[in-house]
């Protein structure tokens, strides 16, 4: 009982909620034989951990995972899906042993991943616990902005030129180029 | 009272799997992306968190969420772009029935 008081926290109770759901629906997104559903499963996926991100106060960073991730890369998915394949078509079905063979992969994994992390030993930092206050967009903007240490304004722009090289990439393979090669 | 690190690693752990689960068994390119996007994510939880639990005053595992997020999209974008090229000259998306670059 003292064990259930304990745990039972507001921050607690929200995070198994969270949990519950990051875990039921990514389950469902990789097993479901619609592709379509699986979009949208992974959308709510992709919600919550946004949710698991304003448990842990880093507000700004949820919304950047909102926007980009369920605003921006699920849409994308989601159009790639219906350009490709008819609405709700059901996909091929997946062989026992296929199914077996990765489930003993998944859980062998998982289970060395387990008793790694049991076996170091955390402990909870205290000065975590008080730091209620978020991080603010002044502190976020000079780190962003700055050359000294802990400042990543490299990163920041070679992320720039990386996504400029991805738009005319993408743009390139996605024109068919062989309509020219005929002529 | 926060919670807990652990918790939030297991739950990590437990997505990264279902996400290697994902990316073995789906044979449809978009489900493979699909699951890459939730391995990313289960990654960038770790990060976010370590830098939470560890070392809450400096922005290291932050930034490092943050850029891990651009590559995802870019990669996403990218990764859509050769597949609906695939489909288009080979009216199929299965990984198993895309094997003209193998001669």
């Amino acid at each position: 009982m003292e064990f259930l008081t304990a745990y039972l926290t507001a921050n607690n109770i929200i995070f198994f909620i969270l949990a519950a759901i990051i875990l039921v629906f990514g389950f469902l997104s990789v097993t479901t034989t619609k592709i379509l559903r699986a979009a949208t499963y992974l959308f709510f996926v992709l919600f919550a951990i946004a949710g698991l991100y304003l448990l842990l106060t880093y507000e700004f960073i949820a919304a950047v995972q909102l926007s980009v991730y369920a605003g921006g890369i699920v849409v994308l998915l989601v159009f790639a899906i219906l350009l490709v394949k008819n609405l709700g078509e059901e996909t091929e079905k997946v062989s026992c042993q296929k199914k077996l063979v990765s489930a003993i992969a998944a859980i062998s994994g998982v289970v060395i991943s387990l008793v790694t992390l049991f076996g170091f030993g955390f402990q909870n930092n205290e000065s975590a616990d008080e730091l209620t206050a978020n991080v603010n967009m002044e502190t976020i903007g000079h780190t962003l902005m700055g050359v000294e240490k802990y400042q990543y304004l490299l990163p920041f722009e070679a992320a720039s030129v990386f996504l400029l090289a991805c738009i005319i990439g993408s743009v390139v393979v996605a024109t068919n180029l062989k309509k020219e090669d005929k002529k | 009272m926060n919670v807990p690190v652990e918790f939030y690693l297991v739950l990590s752990t437990l997505l990264f799997f279902i996400g290697v689960y994902g990316f073995i068994v789906r044979k449809n390119l978009i489900g493979i992306l699909m699951s890459i996007e939730l391995i990313l994510n289960a990654v960038n939880i770790n990060f976010v968190v370590f830098n939470r639990f560890l070392f809450p005053e400096k922005l290291e595992g932050y930034m490092y969420g943050l850029f891990v997020i651009i590559v995802a999209a870019a990669e996403t974008a990218v990764a859509i772009a050769i597949i609906i090229n695939v489909y288009r000259n080979m009216k199929n998306i299965d990984v198993d029935s895309i094997k003209e670059l193998k001669n």
